[in-house]
């Protein structure tokens, strides 16, 4: 199912865009021009990735500095260890449209733990 | 270059020996630490690890099935190095020769005087020493943290939350004020009082009392605050004391170019245990973060690997993060230097702003708390500007 997200004139190249799914879902336009999907939430503890840094193709989570390729989703060091998803983008009459995933989230512990009802 | 030691089995040397795969090298690498553990994370140990929400295989800094085809030798002490044919000695007998070397020791906590005799003393710097503070902490009763600096103040925030009666004691007049300034050291340590932590500034401990186990913390004024559980954070020291003797030059922890080549041709350090010159103040500073153990390897290894013909990248100003009471205390730069500190959005009463720190007017630093995404901006502008 497309989701639309909001119109490309709307998201700058250089910016992030958050979707209020669940798990929220983040828009990126690269200053190449491209826009990509991805996981909002960093995969190592509760940040949000639309708060980061984008350069070229990657961006660094806001709070310790892992990178994840938002082509793949792959994280390329410590402290993060697992890949966020990937989700596929359609732009059509200048609005962007989002098919999110159907693979499992690789949520950061503190916030699988609070969905599993464990400690906060 | 045939063989590579790196020395120090943590952050720091897990991400040199990863930059020495990633920049080309295949020769014989051999990691050495003195922990029986493999390399994992320390920043959760005063936080989520100590709170009880991340569990010990969370805290491992290796992806699952990561495989550096590297020698390890853990549990095992460097005692001595030789220069002349770069022998790293250990404490066992054995000697590791190797045409490279990285020095990753980091640092050691410092213990008070006659801290140690005491069972519910605790410094926290190791896996073992969060085990150990862990379990004490699970007794309840009263904690006294002596030492209001990050860890100091993230230890009380994780023992209130987990409903410890918490005093923190601290010689300054403010606490934070080394790395943040007066002002927002000041204003940051609020975050204890909202919470109903004792916060005692500018007075000295004396000493601690108990006979088998520590009862109270006695201060300088002549007070004795009780205490079942006492936790001492009062900075680290540099582990380079191996290294006495042998040619490599030592200036609170190990001295480095501005790419982490020592006094000694082949040899480089990284980490909490390396002094880096700073081309910028044109001093030479040791950075106690986690963003600069993993970051500055990378530049290390290129110098090592072109026996110093690589251009370092310049490198990005300090960063480091801490979390306490539930907020996010984020900062990049130095503040030292500066003549003047402004909020530039939010407000400190609410506990989210951004402050900016100049000098001359060019800012140098910049404070966020519960403000990631400002922060991450200014961030960047602060490393552009320092081009
Ligand atoms: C509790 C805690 C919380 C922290 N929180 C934060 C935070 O929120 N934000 C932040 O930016 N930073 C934080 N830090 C700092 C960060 O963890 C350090 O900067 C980082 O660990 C430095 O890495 P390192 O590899 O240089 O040194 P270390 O992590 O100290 O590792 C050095 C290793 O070398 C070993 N070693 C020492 N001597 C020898 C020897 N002679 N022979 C062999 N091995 C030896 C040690 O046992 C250790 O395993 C925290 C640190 C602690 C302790
Ligand atoms: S929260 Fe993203 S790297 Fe830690």
């Amino acid at each position: 199912m497309m989701i639309p997200a909001c119109r490309l004139a709307d998201l700058p190249r250089g910016e992030a865009h958050r979707l209020d799914l669940d798990p929220p879902v983040s828009l990126f336009h690269t200053d190449d021009g491209e826009v990509f999907a991805i996981d909002d939430t960093c995969t190592h503890q509760d940040a949000s990735l639309a708060d980061g840094w984008l350069e070229g193709s990657e961006v660094e989570c806001p709070l310790h500095a892992s990178k994840f390729d938002l082509r793949t989703g792959a994280v390329d060091s410590p402290p993060a260890k697992l890949p966020v998803r990937t989700h596929q983008v359609l732009i059509e009459d200048g609005m962007i449209y989002v098919q999110p995933s159907t693979e499992a989230p690789n949520l950061p512990p503190c916030i699988a733990a609070r969905l599993a009802g464990g400690p906060a | 270059m045939r063989t590579v030691a790196v020395v120090g089995a943590s952050l720091a040397g897990l991400s040199a020996a990863r930059s020495l795969r990633k920049q080309g090298f295949d020769g014989r690498l051999i990691v050495i630490g003195d922990e029986q553990h493999r390399p994992y994370d320390r920043p959760p140990l005063s936080k989520e690890f100590l709170a009880g929400t991340v569990r010990e295989a969370d805290l491992a800094l290796e992806t699952d099935g990561e495989d550096l085809q590297a020698e390890w030798l853990l549990g095992v002490r460097a005692a001595g190095f030789d220069p002349g044919d770069h022998a790293v000695r250990l404490a066992d007998g054995r000697s590791v020769r190797a045409d490279g070397v990285v020095i990753a020791t980091g640092a050691t906590a410092r213990m008070l005087p006659g801290g140690d005799g005491l069972d519910g003393v605790h410094t926290l710097r190791t896996l073992d020493d969060a085990r150990a503070l862990r379990a004490d902490l699970a007794r309840g009763g009263r904690l006294v943290v002596i030492g209001g600096g990050f860890i100091g103040a993230e230890v009380a925030s994780t023992a209130y939350g987990l409903g410890l009666d918490v005093t923190v004691v601290e010689a300054a007049p403010t606490p934070l004020a080394g790395p943040l300034g007066e002002v927002m050291g000041g204003v940051v340590s609020t975050l204890h009082a909202d919470h109903g932590v004792r916060l005692l500034c500018g007075v000295g401990v004396k000493g601690l009392s108990g006979s088998a186990r520590v009862d109270a913390v006695l201060l300088e004024d002549g007070r004795s605050i009780p205490a079942d559980t006492v936790v001492i954070g009062v900075g680290a020291r540099p582990c380079v004391e191996w290294l006495e003797g042998s040619g490599v030059v030592l200036d609170d922890g190990v001295k480095c170019g501005a790419d982490g080549r020592t006094s000694v041709a082949g040899v480089v350090a990284v980490g909490d245990c390396a002094s880096w010159y700073d081309p910028f103040a044109g001093v030479h500073r040791r950075v106690e973060h986690w963003t600069g153990a993993r970051e500055r390897p990378d530049a290390a290894v290129a110098a090592l690997l072109s026996a110093g013909a690589a251009t370092p990248a310049a490198p990005r100003p300090p960063y480091f993060w801490s979390d306490q009471y539930g907020v996010r205390i984020q900062f990049a730069g130095h503040s030292a230097g500066a003549d003047s500190v402004t909020v530039e959005e939010g407000l400190p009463d609410e506990r989210s702003f951004l402050a900016v720190y100049r000098r001359s007017g060019h800012p140098v630093a910049v404070l966020g708390m519960n403000q990631p995404r400002l922060f991450t901006r200014w961030r960047k502008q602060l490393a552009t500007a320092t081009l």
